[in-house]
C-alpha cells in the first residue's frame, strides 16, 4: 500500500531497584547533588569490577513473562565499546547476541478498533550512562559537565518489531507498555528521565530513519508526526529519504540530522569477561504475575459495570486503577457508575488542568463527594464546583474541607421544592431576554437551552435540572406561543 | 587498625620501586611487620598507582584492591609499589614509562616482565615477598630471570578486584618470594573468595608444604624442549627434573599440539580485552588533563598519544582490529576455540600425569635493549602462556644457572592443585638447598 | 596486508594517536604480527562447553558510595561538583 507508515520502537525503562545494576550505589539520586551516588564500580575506576544485581534480573524476567517472550537458556552480558564523556568505562555493559529474552508481544487498541498485536524482537538488560550538561558558548568555549549519579542504573530495553502503522499506535504501545511495567512493580513512570525511546520510521518502499532522544510520551507522537510528514514531503517532491540517524528536539518539535563525521559505529561487541553467564529460564515457573492491565480492564467492566472506554482509561495507569477501587470500596454497587464518569472524565481533566498529581487527592474525599451526588443533594454542576474547591485547597496546601462542609458553606444544596426561587429566576430570565422568547416561538430549539443556562446562572447552578426544565417549559407555554 | 610503623628506605639501585613507603604502617597478624612490595597495577588507597604509565601519573585510588586489604589485615607493611612493563604489556620491564628495572644478578640485563620490579625487589634483598600479576607469564618470567620463586595461581583463586585490568580472562595476582615457603605463606593470605569479583572462586589456601613426591608422575612436553629453547637452558632444566626423579617421581613424555597456536590465541585475547579495558583512559576522571578547547576526539587522541607508550598503543590497536566488524570471527572468536583446545590438551595429559614440568623461559635474561622487535619479544612468552590460556596453576622455582644467569624450572598442575604444584617446587628447593 | 591508511583508521577507531613518523614502522610491525595470527585459521573445533560457574549475582542492597570529594579528587577539571569534559561537537 502506498504511503504506508512503518514504525518500530526501542524503549529503555529504568528498573525500580534499590541499588544500581552492577554495584551497591543507591538509585535514589534525583534530589541529591552531582556525583554523590558513585563508587569505584559505577565511576569506572581502573580495577573496579561489576557484580550483577539479582533483583534487576528478576524484574526483567517478570517483564519477559508478562510480554510472552521466550527466555534464552543461557544469556550473557557484552561490552558495547564507544567513546563518550558520559560513558566512564568507554564501554557500556549491555546484552548483545545472547539477550535475556526474545519474541513476545503486546496487544493494543488498533486505530480502527479491535485489538492489534505488536510483536517484540527482544528484551535485554543494560546499564544507564551518566548525565551530561552542555555548557559555555562559542565565545567562551563550549564544554560539558558530567554527573555519574545515573551511571549504572539498571535499564530494561524492549525492542518491538516494526509493526506499528501510525504515531497513534506508537503512543498506545508506549502507554500499554508503561502501564504493564507499572503493574509489574518494576517501573516508576513518574521518575524524571525514567523512560527513553528511539523510534525507527519508514514509509513503505523507502529507507528507514532512526530518531533518537525522545524522552516523553507526548514526544513520541510529536516526533513521529514530524518525521512522517518530513519523509512524505521528500517523497512527494521526488526526492529520496536518506537512511540516517536523527535527533528529536522536543522544544521545537522537530527532528534534526545527527551530524556525525564518523561512519556507522563499530561497537566491537564481545562477552563481558568480568561477568558469568545467566541461566535463569527456570525462574519463569516461580514468577507469579499480578493482575495485568487487560485483565483488570475486563474485571472493571464485569465487576463495576464500567464502559469499555472508562475501563480503559481507569486501568491505563496503576495508580488510577487503585484509586478508583479505593473510592468505590465502601459501596461499589451504589458508587461505581458515578465513580467511573467522575473519575475518568472529570477528575482527570481537573487534575491535568492544575498540573496536579493524583497522589495529592484522598480517595475518601472523592467517595464523600460521590455519596452526596448519589443522594441527589446537589446538581452535577455544583459537584464540579465542590471538586474544584477541594483540589484548589490541596494545590495550595490549605487544610481540606470535607465535601459536605463545602456544600454547606457555599450553599450549594439543590433548590428542590423551592419552586418560588426558580419561578422568579425564570421570569427574570425571560424578561431579560426577549429575543430568546421570540426564537422559542419561532421554533428554534436552542432558545430553551439558552434560557436554561440563564436560569442556572441566577440560581448559581442549584436548580434541579429536571424541575427547571419542567417549570421553564410551562412558563414559556403560558406566555402564549 | 595500624599500630606500628616500619621504616623502609632501601638502596634501590635497580629501579625496582616506583613509590616507596618510607614509613609503612602495619598491624597485627601472621605477616606482622613484614614488608611486602606491591606491583604498581594493584590499587592501593592513598598511594599513587600508575601501572608504570604516564597516563596514570598522579592517580591516587580511593580504594584498596581486595588483596591489599587482606595484606593489611594480616599485619603486613605495604613497603612500596614496584615497577613493571606499562599496563603489564611486556616481558622485560623495559616498557615502563619511568625507566627499566635492572636485574640484580646482572645489571646489564633485564629482570624479566612484566613484574620485573617485584622480582628485583626480592632478588635485590629489599623485601622478602611481593605481589605480582601474571597474564602470560609476568610473574614466572621475572622469577626465572632473577632467580626467585613466583606462582601464577589457578584462575579465580585470587580476587582481581582492584587489579587494573589488562586481560581479564587471563590474569591473576600471585605471590613472589625468595623461597617456596614465602610464596606459600603469601598465597595463604591472598587466596579466597571475594564477592566483588564475579570470576572469583571459593578456594582458600592454607597449606603445609610437603617435600615428599614419591610416586609423583611428571609429564614432559616435547614442545618445551624444542628448537626454540636455548640448549643450555634445556639441559639445566632436564637436570633439575632428574633431581625430582631421584626424589621418587617418574617422568612421562607428552605433547601439547595446541602449542602451535597458543601464542597467537594469547595475543589476540589479551590485546582485544586490553583495547577495551584501556579505552577509559581519557584524562577526564583521572590522568593528564585533556585540552578542553579542542574538540573531543582530538583532545582525547592527544592525551592518549602522549600518555601511552608505543607498545601499549600497538596492543590497543591490535585488539581494536581483532574485535572490529568483519574480523571478530577470524580472531577473537577463533582464539576462544583455541583456548578450549589448549584446555582439552591439558585435561588429556593430566589424566595420565599429576604435574607437567619444563623450562619457564626459552632463554636467560636478555640484555637491555636486546629485544627491540615486538614479535620476537612476544615469542619469548611461548612457554608461559599455555597455563594462562587454560587457567591452571604454574610456578617457577630457580634450578641452576646458565652463563651466570638464573634459570627457572616451571611446574604446572591441574585446576586448583596449586598446593601440589608448590609441593613439587618445595621438594626440588629442599633437595638442592 | 593492512595499509598505512587502514592502520591510521584503526588508530582513530581506538582514539589512540599515531605520529606520522611512527606510522610506517607501526604498519610494518602490525602486518608481521597479523601474519603470525594467521595460524589461528588452523584451529578446528567448536566453542567451549562453558564451565559450571553461572548465575553469580548479588542481593539488591545499598552500600555507602564514595564522597563527592573522593569522586572528584583525581579529576583535573571540575565545576560545582561536576567533572568537566571537552564538548562533543
Amino acid at each position: 500500500m502506498e504511503d504506508q507508515v512503518i514504525v518500530g520502537l526501542e524503549v529503555h525503562c529504568q528498573l525500580d531497584t534499590k541499588s544500581k545494576l552492577f554495584c551497591g550505589c543507591s538509585t535514589d539520586y534525583r534530589s541529591d547533588g552531582p556525583n554523590t551516588h558513585v563508587c569505584p564500580v559505577c565511576l569506572g575506576l581502573p580495577g573496579a569490577m561489576p557484580v550483577i544485581n539479582r533483583r534487576a534480573i528478576e524484574f526483567a524476567m517478570r517483564v519477559a513473562k508478562a510480554l510472552n517472550c521466550s527466555v534464552l537458556e543461557e544469556s550473557e552480558f557484552s561490552r558495547k565499546n564507544y567513546f563518550y564523556p558520559d560513558l566512564d568505562k568507554a564501554y557500556q555493559i549491555t546484552q548483545y547476541d545472547k539477550p535475556l529474552a526474545e519474541g513476545g508481544y503486546l496487544e493494543i487498541e488498533g486505530d480502527e478498533g479491535g485489538e492489534r498485536k505488536i510483536r517484540l524482537t527482544r528484551i535485554h538488560v543494560e546499564e544507564d550512562p551518566g548525565r551530561l550538561v552542555h555548557m559555555g558558548n562559542a565565545e567562551r568555549g563550549k564544554y560539558s559537565l558530567v554527573d555519574y549519579n545515573r551511571a549504572g542504573i539498571p535499564l530494561i530495553e524492549i525492542v518491538s518489531e516494526p509493526d506499528m502503522r501510525s504515531p497513534r499506535e506508537a503512543r498506545k504501545f508506549l502507554n500499554k507498555l508503561r502501564a504493564t511495567l507499572e503493574y509489574l512493580s518494576v517501573f516508576d513512570s513518574e521518575k524524571e528521565g525514567s523512560l527513553r525511546v528511539d523510534a525507527n520510521i519508514s514509509i513503505r518502499g523507502s529507507e528507514r530513519v532512526e530518531v533518537k532522544n525522545i524522552t516523553s510520551y507526548k514526544g513520541v507522537e510529536k516526533a513521529l508526526l514530524f518525521e512522517i510528514t518530513r519523509q512524505k514531503n521528500l517523497l512527494r517532491r521526488g526526492q529520496k529519504v536518506d537512511r540516517e540517524t536523527r535527533h528529536f528536539l522536543e522544544a521545537r518539535g522537530v527532528t534534526q540530522s545527527a551530524r556525525s563525521k564518523e561512519q556507522e559505529h563499530d561497537y566491537r561487541y564481545f562477552p563481558e569477561p568480568d561477568l558469568r553467564p545467566l541461566r535463569v529460564r527456570s525462574w519463569l515457573e516461580n514468577i507469579v504475575l499480578p493482575e495485568l492491565p487487560d485483565a483488570r480492564r475486563e474485571r472493571f467492566i464485569a465487576q463495576y459495570g464500567c464502559s469499555l472506554n472508562h475501563a480503559r482509561t481507569l486501568t491505563g495507569e496503576l495508580k488510577l486503577a487503585n484509586f478508583f477501587e479505593q473510592v468505590v470500596k465502601a459501596d461499589p454497587k451504589r458508587l461505581s457508575t458515578l465513580a467511573s464518569t467522575w473519575i475518568a472524565d472529570t477528575l482527570i481533566g481537573e487534575l491535568n488542568y492544575r498540573g496536579m498529581s493524583l497522589d495529592r487527592v484522598e480517595p475518601a474525599a472523592i467517595t464523600g463527594l460521590l455519596e452526596i451526588l448519589e443522594k441527589g443533594l446537589i446538581t452535577d454542576k455544583s459537584g464540579i464546583e465542590v471538586l474544584r474547591v477541594m483540589l484548589d485547597q490541596r494545590l495550595k496546601n490549605e487544610s481540606c474541607e470535607p465535601p459536605a462542609a463545602i456544600v454547606a458553606r457555599l450553599n450549594l444544596g439543590k433548590t428542590t421544592g423551592d419552586t418560588g426561587a426558580i419561578t422568579t429566576a425564570i421570569e427574570e430570565a425571560i424578561n431579560e431576554n426577549p429575543r430568546a422568547l421570540e426564537d422559542y416561538r419561532a421554533g428554534k430549539g436552542g432558545a430553551i437551552n439558552f434560557l436554561v443556562g440563564q436560569v442556572m446562572k441566577k440560581t448559581r447552578g442549584k436548580a434541579d435540572p429536571g424541575e427547571l426544565n419542567r417549570l421553564l417549559t410551562e412558563s414559556l407555554k403560558n406566555k402564549g406561543v | 587498625m595500624a599500630a606500628h610503623t616500619l621504616s623502609f628506605d632501601p638502596d634501590d639501585r635497580y629501579n625496582a620501586f616506583l613509590t616507596t613507603c618510607s614509613r609503612a604502617e602495619y598491624g597485627t597478624g601472621p605477616l606482622q611487620g613484614i614488608a611486602v612490595a606491591v606491583k604498581d597495577n594493584i590499587s592501593t588507597a592513598g598511594i599513587e598507582t600508575t601501572c608504570a604509565s604516564k597516563i596514570l601519573k598522579g592517580y591516587i585510588p580511593p580504594y584498596d584492591a581486595h588483596v591489599v586489604g587482606l595484606l593489611k589485615a594480616a599485619g603486613a607493611a605495604v613497603a612500596g609499589k614496584t615497577n613493571m612493563d606499562e599496563f603489564g604489556m611486556g616481558t622485560t620491564t623495559e616498557n615502563s614509562a619511568f625507566g627499566p628495572t635492572l636485574n640484580p644478578c646482572d645489571t646489564r640485563r633485564v629482570p624479566g616482565g612484566s613484574s620485573g620490579g617485584s622480582a628485583a625487589a626480592i632478588a635485590g634483598g629489599m623485601v622478602k615477598m611481593a605481589l605480582g600479576t601474571d597474564t602470560g607469564g609476568s610473574i614466572r618470567c621475572p622469577a626465572a630471570f632473577c632467580g626467585i620463586t613466583g606462582l601464577k595461581p589457578t584462575y579465580g583463586r585470587v580476587s582481581r578486584f582492584g587489579l587494573i585490568a589488562y586481560s581479564n580472562s587471563l590474569e591473576q595476582i600471585g605471590p613472589m618470594g625468595r623461597t617456596v615457603r614465602d610464596v606459600s605463606t603469601l598465597m595463604g593470605i591472598i587466596a579466597g573468595h571475594d564477592r566483588r569479583d564475579s570470576t572469583s572462586q571459593d578456594r582458600p589456601f592454607s597449606h603445609t608444604l610437603n617435600a615428599d613426591i614419591t610416586g609423583l608422575k611428571i609429564g614432559i612436553p616435547g614442545e618445551y624442549f624444542g628448537p626454540g629453547v636455548d640448549p643450555e637452558v634445556a639441559s639445566v632444566v632436564r637436570k633439575a627434573i632428574g633431581r625430582l626423579e631421584e626424589l621418587g617421581a617418574t617422568t612421562v613424555p607428552c605433547s601439547i599440539p595446541s602449542m602451535q597456536y597458543a601464542l597467537a590465541a594469547y595475543y589476540v585475547t589479551c590485546t582485544s580485552e586490553a583495547s577495551s579495558n584501556l579505552a577509559r583512559f581519557d584524562g577526564v576522571r583521572y590522568g593528564p588533563a585533556p585540552d578542553t578547547k579542542k574538540p573531543w576526539h582530538e583532545a582525547f587522541r592527544e592525551v592518549r598519544r602522549e600518555g601511552f607508550g608505543p607498545e601499549v598503543r600497538r596492543r590497543i590497536m591490535l585488539g581494536t582490529f581483532a574485535l572490529s566488524s568483519g574480523y571478530y570471527g577470524k580472531y577473537y572468536a577463533k582464539a576462544q576455540v583455541a583456548r578450549q583446545n589448549v584446555r582439552t590438551d591439558f585435561t588429556r595429559i593430566f589424566s595420565d600425569v599429576d604435574v607437567i614440568a619444563g623450562p619457564t623461559m626459552p632463554s636467560i635474561a636478555f640484555t637491555l635493549g636486546e629485544k627491540s622487535d615486538p614479535l620476537s619479544m612476544y615469542l619469548a612468552d611461548i612457554l608461559t602462556v599455555p597455563a594462562n590460556l587454560a587457567g591452571i596453576p604454574a610456578i617457577s622455582v630457580p634450578c641452576g644457572k646458565v652463563r651466570g644467569m638464573p634459570v627457572g624450572l616451571q611446574i604446572m598442575g591441574k585446576h586448583f592443585e596449586d598446593e601440589r604444584v608448590m609441593d613439587v617446587a618445595f621438594a626440588y628447593e629442599q633437595a638442592v638447598a | 596486508m593492512v595499509t598505512e591508511h587502514e592502520v591510521q583508521h584503526i588508530a582513530e577507531l581506538a582514539d589512540v594517536g599515531i605520529n606520522k613518523e611512527e606510522l610506517g614502522t607501526f604498519t610494518h610491525q602490525f602486518n608481521a604480527i597479523l601474519d603470525y595470527f594467521d595460524i589461528l585459521d588452523l584451529v578446528k573445533g567448536e566453542q567451549a562447553p562453558k564451565d559450571a560457574l553461572v548465575n553469580v549475582m548479588r542481593e539488591d542492597e545499598t552500600e555507602p558510595p564514595l564522597t563527592q570529594d573522593e569522586v572528584l579528587r583525581n579529576a583535573p577539571a571540575t565545576e560545582d561538583g561536576f567533572i568537566k569534559a571537552p564538548r562533543v561537537m
